[in-house]
C-alpha cells in the first residue's frame, strides 16, 4: 500500500447522530482496554508448580527491578482478545479484494494437519533420524514447487516474501562475484514493482535503475533496450527485478524477450513471484527465461495471514544460480532424508538466512493445499482466480474506470478518473466501501496510475458474493459521480467499530507503548 | 474441489458477461511458447481424508518433543503453552486478516500489535519495540545494519557467545552492505573478549546472555565501553523466559535489545514460524525496522490504533527504506502477547525460577555421572557439559534409547566443540524425566 499522495487525517468533524452509552460499548462492538488498564502484575492465569526457593545460580545477576506485566485469568483473556477479534474484518467475514495480496480462503484441514504433533511439537535440532517424516514434508514442499514452475532448485527457508527477494538477489551476487563480475551492479527495477524490490536490491549492495512503463501498463522495450546498453567487458547491468504478472494485473507480453535481453548482457533475471497465484498450473516461470523467484506461500499456496504474518518466501533457482543457495537444504541419501545445514558441505551457497530451517508451519499447510487440489485443482484455481477479476472488471467497467484495456489476469485496476471533479477521492471511497460491508482493495498502488484501486477477489468467491460486491462497487461509483455526495463519502466510514483515524497525528507524536498514568504525569511536569 | 465455489453454469455466465468464448482467451497475453497444453506432472486432487492421512503418516515418522523425556535447546525450547492461546489465534478474524491497513476494521489486530510492543518493551527494560520480526536470528542481522545505519559506522563485533546461527545470519545479511563483522569462533566463558575489540570504528557490539552455552554475560562493563566509542550495545536473547529471573537489558545499558520470542506462545514448529523481538531506545526510532503501530484518535475523538512511521518502509521509501521488510509475525505475536498476557509478571517470575531449579537440579545430576564436567559458571535453563566422548554420539545413542537428550555443540559450530552438549530444561520435564536422563547418560558413558 502507498500512504503518500493521500489525506491521512481525518477532514470532517464527528458527525454522527449516535447516542453515546454509558459503558461506551455499541451492542456487539465492546468498549475495549488495554490489557494494561486491567491486569495487574501480581494477577496471573496460569497455575505454575511452586519453585522451591532455594539456592540460585544465575551469577549474581537476579532481577531486582519490577517488569509492569500485568496478569489476567482465563476468562478474562477469553473476553478481551474475542472482544478485539470482533473488531477486525476477515477474509471468513466477507469480500477482501486487496490486490497484489491474494486473500485466499484458508483451509482449515491445513490447520489441522500442522498442529500434527510430528510437525508442531519437533525441535529443528533433535537427531536427524527422529525427523525423518519432517524431512521428507520438506522435500515433497520442494518437488512441487520446482515442478510447478518449472525450476531446478528450490530454498525453502526464507521466512516471508522479501526475505525471498533477498534470497534470490543474494544468490544472484553470489554468482556474479564467483565469475568475477562483481563490477555488475546495476539492477533494472520497474517503477510499478513493489517497494519491496528496489529495497531488497539495495541490501544486497545493488544499485537501483528505474524503467518507465509503456502506454499499455508493461515494461516500456525502448527504455530497457537503452538501460541495458551493449554487451561487453564493461557493461554492469547485475539483472532485473519484474513482478509477473506485473502489478497492474497484466502479463508482461514481452517477457521471453526480455530474459533474452537481459541473459545477453550477462544478467539475471529476478522474477518477483507475488502474483503467481494468476499462473500455477498454466504458465511456469522456468519456460520464460526466469533465474529466481520467490513465492508467498501466503498468498499462492493458501497460508493464512494471521493479520500481517507470518510468511513464508521459498525461492525457485536455475541452473546457473542453484549452486549458490543457502543452508540449509535437504537431500535424499537411498531411503533416508539428510539435512545439509554447515556451509562447510556446501561450499558455493551464499550464507544463511534463518536460524533452523525455514517456517515448517507453512510447509505443511502449503503441500495439504497442494495436495488437495492436485495438478487439476490448482489449474482450474487457477483459471477462477482470473475469471473472477474479470468477471469484476467487466461488470464495473461502465461505472468505474479501467486503467488499461484489454483482459487482466488475476487482479482489475482502476483508476480515478471517473472520480475526477466529484470530490471524492480514492481513499473516500475506498472507505465508503468499508460501510457497504467490504474490505477495500488496495489503493494508491501501483504507482503508476493515479488514484489507483486493484481488486483482486481470487477463486474463492462464489458468483453470488461478486454480483453482490459489484452492486455496491456499482451504487457507490453512480453515488460518487453524481457530484452531490462527496461529503458523505468524507465522513465514511460510519459503520465501522471506529471512524476515520488521524495517521498524521500518530506519526508526528509517536505513542507505540503505554505508559503508566504516574509516568504519564511525571513526564507532563 | 472443495475449495472452489464457482460451477460451470457459473463460469459460461462469466465469461459471456466477459465478452470471451472460453476461459483460455483470458490467458491470450501469455506468448504462446509458454502457455502448458497438458496438467502438469503432480498428483490429482485429493480428498480431505486423503490427504490428511497422508500427512498424519509423515507426522508419525518424527518423535514429538512430548512423546519423550525432552533437553534440547539452543535457540528453540519446549514450554507448556495454555489451550486458550491456540484456540484465540484461530479466530477468524485474527487468523484470516492481512496487515492492518485499513485501521477502521482492524483494531482487533491493531490493539493487540500495541500491547504487544509494551509487553516487549517492559520484558527487555527498553523504550519501545516494533511489531516483530521473522525471527530471532533475522533480528538480530537487522540491528546491527540498523546500528551500521545510526551510527554511520561500518564495523560490527559479534561475541563468542552469540549463537552461531545467529552470527551467520548477521553475517549474510551485513556482507553486501560493507559492513566489516570480527572473525567469530563460538567459544565459552570469552564473552568479556569483545571489549578489547572496540574501538572508534565500531559501529556496534553484539552480545547474547544468557549467551548459546547457557553462561549470563555481565553487559554493563561492555555497554559502558561501547558508549565510550560511541558505539551500540546490541543484546540479543533466544529465551524470554530467562528475563523473569535476570537483569533486563535495558537496565544493563544495551541500546538495541532482539531475541526470539517462541517461548511464549509459540511451539518448537521445527524452527519456524516464530516470532523476532526487537526493541529500542526512543531516541532510535526513527531508524527502527519493520512495522510499528502507534496510538492516535478517530474522527470522535475516540483512542484508536494504527500503523505508523511508515515513511521508514519499503513502500514508500523504496530503494532508500531502513529495510525490505513488509512481512511481521502476526499471529505469532499475537500467540506471544496472549500467553504473556496470562502469565503476567508473577506467573513470569514463578515460571522463571521453576525452569532454573530444575535446571539446577538436573546439571547437579548429570555432573556427578563420572567424566561429566558442568562448564557454566552461571545459567538460566540450559547449560554446558563437557563430555568424555563425542557429544554427537551421545546424543544419537540416547535418542536410541527414546531421550532427547541435547544437542551437540559441534551441530551448530561447524564441527568445533565436538565434546560439548548444550542441555535446556524448562517447566514440562517431570522429575522422572530429569532421573530417566541421569540414568541414560550413565550407561551411554559407562
Amino acid at each position: 500500500m502507498k500512504n503518500t499522495g493521500r489525506p491521512t487525517a481525518p477532514t470532517s468533524a464527528a458527525n454522527t447522530n449516535e447516542q453515546p452509552t454509558a459503558s461506551g460499548s455499541k451492542a456487539l462492538n465492546q468498549a475495549t482496554k488495554l490489557i494494561f488498564e486491567t491486569g495487574t502484575p501480581r494477577r496471573t492465569g496460569v497455575d505454575i508448580q511452586e519453585p522451591k526457593g532455594g539456592k540460585t545460580r544465575l551469577g549474581g545477576h537476579e532481577r531486582t527491578s519490577d517488569i509492569g506485566l500485568p496478569g489476567l485469568t482465563e476468562p478474562e483473556i477469553m473476553r478481551h482478545y474475542v472482544r478485539l477479534s470482533q473488531k477486525n474484518y476477515a477474509i471468513d467475514l466477507g469480500v477482501y479484494p486487496l490486490g497484489s495480496c491474494t486473500m485466499k480462503h484458508n483451509p482449515r484441514l491445513n490447520e489441522k494437519v500442522a498442529r500434527m504433533p510430528g510437525f508442531a511439537d519437533v525441535h529443528p535440532l533433535q537427531p536427524q533420524s527422529t525427523v525423518q517424516g519432517a524431512l521428507e514434508v520438506m522435500e515433497e514442499l520442494s518437488h512441487w514447487l520446482c515442478t510447478l514452475t518449472g525450476m531446478p532448485a528450490v530454498a525453502l527457508s526464507p521466512k516471508a516474501g522479501a526475505h525471498g527477494e533477498l534470497c534470490g538477489m543474494m544468490a544472484i551476487r553470489a554468482r556474479l562475484d564467483a565469475d568475477g563480475m562483481s563490477h555488475k551492479r546495476r539492477v533494472l527495477v520497474p517503477e510499478s514493482a513493489h517497494g519491496t524490490n528496489p529495497a531488497t536490491a539495495v541490501q544486497c549492495g545493488f544499485i537501483v535503475d528505474e524503467i518507465p512503463a509503456s502506454g499499455n501498463g508493461r515494461v516500456d522495450l525502448a527504455s530497457l533496450k537503452e538501460k541495458l546498453g551493449t554487451p561487453g567487458p564493461d557493461n554492469n547491468v547485475a539483472g532485473i527485478m519484474l513482478t509477473n504478472p506485473n502489478t497492474c494485473g497484466l502479463f508482461e507480453t514481452d517477457i521471453i524477450e526480455i530474459a533474452d535481453l537481459v541473459h545477453a548482457v550477462g544478467g539475471y533475471f529476478y522474477c518477483d513471484g507475488a502474483n503467481f497465484t494468476a499462473l500455477v498450473g498454466r504458465v511456469r516461470p522456468g519456460d520464460l527465461g526466469v533465474d529466481a523467484m520467490h513465492m508467498n506461500l501466503h498468498k499462492t499456496f493458501s497460508t493464512p495471514h494471521g493479520g500481517g504474518g507470518p510468511g513464508s518466501g521459498p525461492t525457485v533457482l536455475s541452473d546457473a544460480l542453484k549452486a549458490h543457495a543457502p543452508v540449509p537444504y535437504v537431500m535424499k541419501e537411498g531411503d533416508a532424508y539428510k539435512l545439509i545445514e554447515d556451509v562447510r558441505d556446501s561450499e558455493d551457497a551464499f550464507g544463511r538466512m534463518t536460524a533452523f530451517h525455514g517456517q515448517m508451519g507453512m510447509y505443511t499447510r502449503a503441500l495439504s493445499y497442494m495436495m488437495s487440489h492436485g495438478s487439476d485443482g490448482l489449474k482450474q484455481a487457477t483459471e477462477d482466480a482470473v475469471l473472477n477479476a474479470n468477471y469484476v472488471q467487466a461488470s464495473l467497467s461502465d461505472v468505474m474506470t479501467p486503467a488499461f484495456e484489454g483482459y487482466c489476469m488475476h487482479e482489475a485496476l482502476f483508476d480515478d478518473r471517473f472520480l475526477k471533479n466529484t470530490g471524492v477521492e480514492t481513499l473516500d471511497f475506498a472507505k465508503a466501501m468499508i460501510d457497504e460491508g467490504y474490505h477495500p482493495m488496495t489503493m494508491y498502488f501501483p504507482l503508476v496510475v493515479h488514484g489507483a484501486m486493484l481488486i483482486e477477489p481470487t477463486e474463492s468467491e462464489s458468483k453470488g458474493e461478486l454480483d453482490r460486491f459489484i452492486k455496491s462497487m456499482r451504487h457507490l461509483a453512480e453515488k460518487a459521480k453524481s457530484g452531490t455526495e462527496a461529503e458523505s463519502f468524507k465522513a465514511a466510514p460510519i459503520h465501522a467499530p471506529m471512524r476515520r483515524l488521524d495517521e498524521t497525528q500518530a506519526a508526528r507524536k509517536p505513542i507505540l507503548r503505554w505508559t503508566p498514568p504516574a509516568d504519564v504525569a511525571e513526564a507532563a511536569e | 474441489m472443495r475449495y472452489l465455489p464457482l460451477n460451470e453454469n457459473d463460469r459460461a455466465e462469466m465469461l459471456s458477461v466477459i465478452g470471451a468464448t472460453h476461459v483460455d482467451e483470458l490467458f491470450e497475453d501469455v506468448p504462446k511458447s509458454a502457455r502448458l497444453k497438458d496438467l502438469i506432472d503432480l498428483p490429482a486432487h485429493k480428498t480431505e481424508h486423503q490427504v490428511e492421512q497422508h500427512m498424519s503418516r509423515l507426522s508419525a515418522k518424527n518423535v514429538a518433543a512430548s512423546s519423550v523425556p525432552f533437553f534440547c535447546g539452543a535457540g528453540a525450547y519446549k514450554h507448556h503453552i495454555p489451550a486458550s492461546v491456540d484456540h484465540l489465534i484461530q479466530r477468524s478474524e485474527f487468523l484470516t486478516a492481512y496487515t492492518p491497513y485499513q485501521p477502521e476494521i482492524s483494531q482487533g489486530t491493531l490493539q493487540a500489535l500495541f500491547e504487544f510492543q509494551t509487553q516487549v518493551a517492559m520484558l527487555t527494560g527498553m523504550d519501545v519495540a516494533n511489531a516483530s520480526m521473522y525471527d530471532g536470528s533475522t533480528a538480530c542481522g537487522e540491528a546491527v545494519i540498523m546500528a551500521s545505519r545510526v551510527t554511520r559506522k561500518k564495523q560490527a563485533v559479534l561475541a563468542p557467545g552469540l549463537h552461531p546461527q545467529y552470527a551467520a545470519v548477521t553475517q549474510n545479511s551485513a556482507k553486501f552492505l560493507d559492513i566489516k563483522i570480527n572473525e567469530v569462533t563460538p567459544q565459552p566463558g570469552a564473552d568479556m573478549n569483545v571489549l578489547d575489540l572496540i574501538n572508534d570504528e565500531t559501529a556496534c557490539v553484539v552480545v547474547q546472555s544468557p549467551n548459546v552455552f547457557g553462561e549470563i554475560v555481565d553487559l554493563a562493563p561492555i555497554a559502558e565501553k561501547a558508549h565510550a566509542h560511541k558505539a551500540l550495545l546490541i543484546a540479543v536473547f533466544t529465551e524470554p523466559v530467562a528475563l523473569g529471573a535476570i537483569k533486563s537489558p535495558g537496565e544493563q545499558g544495551a541500546d538495541i535489545v532482539v531475541g526470539e520470542g517462541q517461548s511464549i506462545g509459540v511451539g518448537l514448529n521445527f524452527g519456524g514460524p516464530y516470532v523476532g523481538l526487537f526493541a529500542c531506545r526512543q531516541k532510535l526510532v526513527r531508524q527502527m525496522p519493520g512495522r510499528v503501530c502507534g496510538e492516535t484518535v478517530d474522527a470522535n475523538g475516540e483512542r484508536g490504533y494504527v500503523l505508523t512511521l511508515s515513511t521508514r518502509e519499503q513502500h514508500i521509501r523504496r530503494e532508500k527504506a531502513t529495510s525490505n521488510i513488509c512481512t511481521n509475525s502476526g499471529l505469532c505475536c499475537l500467540a506471544f502477547t496472549i500467553h504473556m498476557s496470562l502469565l503476567g509478571e508473577a506467573g513470569l517470575r514463578e515460571l522463571a525460577m521453576l525452569n532454573h531449579e530444575k535446571a539446577c537440579d538436573l546439571a547437579d545430576k548429570l555432573s556427578a555421572v563420572k567424566g561429566v564436567e558442568l562448564i557454566n559458571d552461571s545459567f538460566f535453563n540450559e547449560f554446558t557439559l563437557r563430555l568424555p566422548k563425542n557429544a554427537n554420539d551421545v546424543v544419537n545413542a540416547l535418542a536410541d534409547k527414546g531421550i532427547l537428550g541435547g544437542v551437540p555443540a559441534s551441530r551448530i559450530m561447524q564441527g568445533q566443540h565436538e565434546n560439548l552438549l548444550l542441555i535446556a530444561v524448562t517447566e514440562t520435564s517431570s522429575e522422572e524425566d530429569i532421573a530417566a536422563f541421569e540414568m541414560a547418560l550413565k550407561e551411554v558413558l559407562s
